[in-house]
């Protein structure tokens, strides 16, 4: 048997119909629903009489809309967006498929619930109308985001159509140097290769830096590949993925499992497998980073300063004079200099409890900076529990930082928790763009340790300084 | 969905790199259950101020370019956000096809999904058609999807590549969840074979 990557033996293992042009029926093993890009497929499955093929493998949980402050038990004041909510808790129930309420400890953000009850597991095709689904690749799994239209196809017929893409191996070897995270590496990637680096690509990150991360910080990794433009990032599953996966609500039990692990252990790309792009980065060379643009490939090294938009070729200048004017920052400036009023620590990329820990530890004993808005929302009803179970709710409180309910909150802002004009916000979510974290809103991407300092000395900070 | 053959029309110079979804149609437009309707906040925070007013100097509230059917744009257009409301709001304010040198996954494939054409072109082509978009509305591109070309008011024409099963799609302005459905026995049988292979799924 020729030899294959990961990515080549998920999809053999999911090809339903083949075509002759390569053009492909993938079955999808779960769906994962959320509020804002799936009323409009369940509206088209109603006006043609269509069902859901497979309820079982759907999963639904209202995030984006959903408000984080302790008041949302009393009800969503945004009419649109309880309008949204109520579609979804109506197409859950109406086409008899798994659903999350807010009322529901469970409840968070897709992309954390979704590897909480072990309804990702390695080797699986999980798909999601939302583009961080790659998130669920740090288990071994073929994830990526689809449109709304997409979503309709996979409720009705439990497939996507696709051809297959090219194989890039995104290698981090050796050890990171401390204070430097998951997000200082998937930043960097990003950094190296461009937002349209990874176009056509489905990436496997491997290595040693990537064995050595938690699940947690897989899946910030693999969180971003669709920043660097990928369909998918992959890594290979191991014993810390099966550790994690063991004993989920929706994990394999018994016999099952035992099959399972057989079936999974064979996932990875053999030795002499082809690989259509390779990029190999220094562990050691990673520094904690931050953006200084609007765009996630605006990377930097904390101790770096701001670019001038001479520093670069083609259409990135006029690019770079756009958003330094957006940003509000002068060529030249360093980083560190940099004054922040907001800190936000959340999302999908970094709302987990390791990420919670993190922050905690940089902000014990200390208090956030006068007149900083700075706020945790936990990725999931879950994280908050046990975070308030280890302590670290009380350490965010008394350092002056809201402590809210789970779900995507500041990330995109699409409920109350917003940016005003000119603000300027150090956060740990994906992305940078122009108005992402509300009207003219100015974002800082950064890990949770570095947000953390931020809060704590009111700039952008090298976290190595607090250890 | 609505077919795809040629059309001619005036086309919008939109000369930026990473053309996002978030800038196509702003968050606070997601919040719909219908995919109609989106055509008015298309670009909306560049297109209008902080009060609703349109800011004159956007391509689109020109007077040339309010009509137009085609948008000419730099690399990487569509990045960022899933949303389908991005091709839904191009749609819908009247614009079928988008020239640019690279575009992001999965706009791409949303465009298709929704009778829009997204085409790829090399950077000397994108360049010379940005030139006849800047012409205004006297300057007319023809998009020719049978041909493959796109031609300048000129008469200047590049060929383009396109994926046969799309093309097919769009020209004929098939649904794919129809076509799936008469392959409805290969799905069964997949799910048939893998109950066994993988029952844990
Ligand atoms: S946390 Fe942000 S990136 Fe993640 S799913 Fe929610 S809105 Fe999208």
């Amino acid at each position: 048997m020729s030899p294959k990557t990961l990515y080549d033996k998920i999809w053999d293992a999911h090809v339903a119909h083949e075509d002759e042009d390569g053009t492909t029926l993938l079955y999808i093993d779960r769906h994962l629903v959320h509020e804002v890009t799936s009323p409009q497929a369940f509206e088209g499955l109603r006006m043609t009489n269509r069902t859901v093929r497979a309820p079982d493998k759907t999963i639904a949980v209202p995030d984006h809309n959903v408000p984080t402050t302790l008041d949302r038990v009393d009800g969503i004041d945004n009419e649109e967006s309880r309008i949204q909510v109520e579609a979804l808790d109506r197409n859950s129930r109406d086409f008899g498929i798994h659903y999350y309420p807010v009322s529901d400890v469970r409840q968070g953000i897709v992309h954390i619930v979704g590897p909480e009850q072990g309804w990702t597991l390695p080797g699986m095709t999980v798909v999601c109308g939302d583009s961080h689904t790659a998130t669920h690749g740090a288990f071994g799994a073929l994830a990526h985001g689809i449109g709304t239209s997409e979503v309709e196809h996979v409720l009705a017929t439990q497939t996507l159509i696709q051809k297959k893409s090219k194989n890039m191996k995104v290698e981090i070897t050796g050890k990171l140097r401390p204070g430097v995270t998951a997000k200082d590496i998937t930043l960097s990637v990003i950094g190296e290769t461009g937002t349209a680096g990874g176009t056509g690509y489905v990436i496997e990150y491997c290595g040693e830096a990537i064995r050595d991360l938690s699940m947690e910080g897989r899946m910030t990794v693999c969180n971003m590949a669709i920043e660097g433009g990928a369909r998918a990032g992959l890594i290979a599953p191991d014993e810390i993925t099966f550790e994690y996966c063991k004993g989920r609500p929706h994990a394999p039990k018994g016999a099952q499992w035992e099959a399972a692990m057989a079936w999974w252990k064979t996932l990875y790309s053999d030795d002499d497998a082809h690989w259509d792009k390779v990029i190999t980065i220094k562990g050691e060379d990673i520094a904690p980073v931050v953006t200084w643009g609007t765009s996630p490939e605006d990377v930097l090294p904390i101790t770096a300063t701001v670019p001038d938009p001479s520093d670069f070729n083609g259409g990135k200048v006029g690019a770079v004079q756009r958003s330094l004017e957006y940003m509000g920052l002068t060529p030249g400036t360093p980083l560190s200099a940099i004054e922040i009023d907001t800190v936000f620590i959340g999302s999908c990329t970094n709302g987990r409890i390791e990420d919670l820990r993190a922050a905690a530890e940089i902000l014990r004993g200390k208090k956030i900076k006068d007149g900083m808005r700075a706020m945790v929302v936990p990725g999931s009803g879950l994280v908050r529990a046990q975070a308030e179970e280890e302590g670290l709710a009380d350490i965010f409180k008394e350092a002056g930082f809201e402590w809210r309910l789970a779900g995507c909150s500041m990330c995109l802002a699409m409920n109350p928790d917003q940016l005003s004009p000119g603000e300027r916000c150090a956060a740990t979510s994906n992305r940078n763009f122009e108005g992402r974290q509300g009207r003219g809103g100015r974002t800082h991407l950064l890990s949770p340790a570095m947000a953390a300092a931020a809060a704590v000395t009111g700039h952008l900070t090298d976290v190595r300084e607090l250890m | 969905m609505d077919k795809f053959t040629t059309i001619t029309g005036i086309a919008a110079p939109m000369p930026l790199i990473n053309i996002d979804t978030d800038m196509i149609i702003p968050k606070q437009f997601l919040k719909t259950i219908k995919r109609s309707g989106l055509g008015v906040n298309l670009f909306d925070e560049m297109r209008y101020d902080d009060d609703g007013n349109e800011r004159p100097d956007f391509v689109l509230n020109k007077p040339q370019y309010r009509e137009s059917e085609i948008l000419v744009a730099g690399d990487n257009f569509g990045c960022g956000s899933s949303r389908e409301h991005a091709p839904w709001a191009i749609k819908d304010f009247g614009i079928r096809c988008v020239i640019a040198p690279s575009f992001a996954d999965i706009f791409f494939n949303n465009c298709f999904k929704n009778g829009i054409l997204p085409i790829a072109l090399p950077q000397e082509a994108v360049d010379v058609l940005m030139k006849d978009a800047e012409k205004g509305a006297n300057a007319r591109m023809t998009v020719d999807l049978e041909a493959q070309t796109v031609t300048t008011s000129d008469g200047e024409s590049f060929s383009f590549e396109i994926d046969p099963f799309k093309k097919h799609c769009l020209l004929e302005g098939l649904d794919d969840i129809g076509l799936t459905m008469e392959k409805v026995s290969a799905i069964d049988s997949y799910e048939a074979r893998t109950a066994q292979q993988r029952p844990w799924v």
